[in-house]
């Protein structure tokens, strides 16, 4: 196996090991504004994605994304499906070449165009796009205008990311099922977004794994701001990833 | 609850197969899928229309499957958007080399999963249009829905696309009638009763005895009033009046009109209905082209109805009325 597909498969077995430690938490999470079953659907669909990375064959990097893209995509459900796993098929094509900082730029960019065009959602609008957008913003900085190397830009990604998902909390959602609750979504923590830099963490962390570097900020705690807020009972709408039909 | 079902786990699976098994000749399963496509296509030289969404509001989506409307259906589990990749399967498999017309509800999921499907059917080189139907005028956002939800007025949009499609339209023309349809048809429901998920086993909703609601969706979302059960003219002239006022047609505007029922509706209720309605449409000065009533767009084990009216020109009622040969409507 290459360096880089190996990479990418260690970072995705880490990804579904967190989802899973994380489950109950994404599920009380979206038991306050969506159906509860964010965690669920999320732990089996990286549960997935993982057993089918390690099933490749001597796989290059873009072929483990895509194959964990289309496996999220057919066993997540719902709006996270497309969400998480579609716009990730889509930008595995820019891995083409292996991962270095360019393609992983290009990658981040893609993927957040992806997320932002499916989910027709902006910063500001409580999803995942929260946590995505400063996170890509400053990786792409980090490295084409700072000159940092990825590791260091990936944490600091890491470190935007969680202010993103700190920034949902505050504001009203406008996206997703979570918005049906007008203004009773405000003080809620998106689970989307949640999930998001979840994903970004294990993605650091491995990657500092291989490096054999300390990553700048590679605990696994997640930023959690306690939700009693007592309008919970409209539990039965909203979600950073809401169902179908 | 009682349910006639083994497994909630299996009952679409079930479903499927038993669909299949009713109509051999009709319906084929795409292998390892919730797919049902028509057993002798892709059609040669002709456009395919596909749809799909959650399952429950049987005979939607695959009772369509046929001669004159749909090339396929993709069955989500119950009340769910089916995955990327089944729509993939379906715009596939429906691809004759002419292009597909994909017919969403516009509910989020369906939306998010059909576009990717649709985006990755495109990558591979499939043309691939779509409409999206919002003909509920009950509520703008809901539970699972930015904007209008789709409701039975979507059977009218496969009737007319599937129609164009097996005159022989392209893939512009094909998506041009669909949105007609779309522009021009509006739909309300009551509920009288929730309906009951195999999963869940209880009432998705409560609603007392004596309690109706008005603009139900057909997952049991909540509509724009719940009130004191009413008599089946007063219902009928709230559910119409609604429409119309919507619709704001002129006088003398010809329609088609659906009675749907929800799924527990006793026949006899709905004509009662569809006899108001008919009434209501003349004290209007509409005049009714076509008149249908039935189950087309059911909401499990729901009571209740809904009632659409689709403004139609000439070339609409050629499209409704040109020969349609599916298992849940017949049209010659």
């Amino acid at each position: 196996m290459t360096g880089d597909g190996a990479a990418v498969v260690a970072a995705v077995g880490a990804v579904a090991e967190r989802i899973q430690a994380e489950r109950d938490h994404l599920t009380e999470l979206d038991s306050a504004i969506g159906d509860a079953d964010h965690g669920g659907n999320m732990a089996r669909g990286w549960a997935a994605a993982a057993e089918a990375a390690r099933d490749l064959d001597d796989p290059d990097a873009e072929t483990v994304a895509k194959t964990v893209g289309k496996t999220l995509m057919s066993e997540v459900g719902g709006a996270s499906g497309p969400l998480f796993g579609g716009s990730l098929v889509f930008a595995a094509a820019e891995l083409d070449g292996g991962v270095d900082a360019e393609t992983a730029v290009a990658f981040a960019e893609t993927y957040l165009e992806k997320v932002e065009d499916r989910g027709d959602a902006r910063v500001g609008d409580q999803t995942m796009v929260d946590a995505l957008t400063p996170a890509v913003h400053t990786f792409k900085k980090s490295i084409e205008t700072d000159g940092l190397p990825p590791i260091e830009a990936l944490a600091k990604a890491v470190d935007a990311a969680e202010r993103g998902v700190a920034f949902t909390v505050p504001i009203r959602a406008r996206k997703g099922r979570a918005s049906y609750l007008g203004w009773r979504s405000v003080g809620h923590q998106d689970p989307g977004a949640t999930s998001a830099l979840f994903i970004l963490e294990e993605l650091l962390a491995v990657a500092a794994e291989r490096l054999g570097v300390d990553a700048p900020r590679a605990d696994a705690t997640s930023p959690t701001i306690p939700d009693d807020d007592p309008d919970a009972e409209a539990s039965d709408d909203s979600d950073a990833a809401p169902e179908g039909d | 609850m009682k349910k006639l079902i083994n497994d909630p786990d299996d009952v679409v699976d079930e479903m499927l197969d038993g669909m299949t098994a009713t109509y051999p000749d009709r319906l084929r399963r795409l292998p390892d899928t919730q797919v049902l496509v028509r057993d002798d296509g892709p059609v040669d030289e002709k456009v395919g229309i596909v749809t799909g969404g959650g399952s429950g509001h049987e005979p939607t989506h695959a009772g369509y499957v046929g001669d004159g409307m749909l090339d396929g259906a993709a069955a989500g589990d119950v009340f769910s958007s089916p995955t990327a990749d089944e729509f993939e399967a379906l715009i596939d498999a429906c691809d004759a080399g002419d292009g597909v017309l994909a017919v969403i509800k516009n509910y989020e999921g369906d939306v998010m999963n059909f576009e990717t499907a649709i985006e990755l059917a495109e990558m591979e080189g499939v043309e691939v249009e779509s409409v999206v139907v919002d003909d509920d005028v009950a509520v703008d956002d809901s539970l699972y829905t930015s904007g209008r939800r789709g409701v039975c007025g979507t059977i009218l949009v496969h009737k007319a696309a599937g129609a164009k499609a097996a005159a022989g339209g392209d893939l512009a023309e094909v998506k041009r009638v669909a949105e007609k349809v779309v522009d021009n048809v509006g739909t309300m429901g009551t509920a009288l009763t929730s309906c009951v998920t195999p999963e869940k086993g209880e009432p998705t909703f409560d609603l007392g005895d004596d309690e109706i609601e008005l603009g139900i969706g057909i997952h049991g979302e909540p509509g724009t009033e719940r009130t004191e059960a009413m008599s089946a003219d007063a219902i009928t002239e709230e559910l119409t009046e609604a429409v119309l006022d919507d619709l704001d047609l002129d006088e003398g505007q010809e329609v088609l009109t659906i009675v749907n029922g929800m799924g527990a509706t006793p026949q006899m209720e709905l004509f009662v209905v569809n006899r108001r309605l008919q009434e209501l449409l003349g004290e209007r000065g509409l005049e009714t082209y076509d008149a249908w009533v039935g189950d087309y767009m059911t909401s499990l084990d729901m009571a209740g109805a809904s009632i659409t009216v689709c403004a139609v020109d000439d070339e609409l009622k050629e499209l409704f009325d040109a020969p349609a040969d599916t298992p849940a409507l017949t049209t010659r």
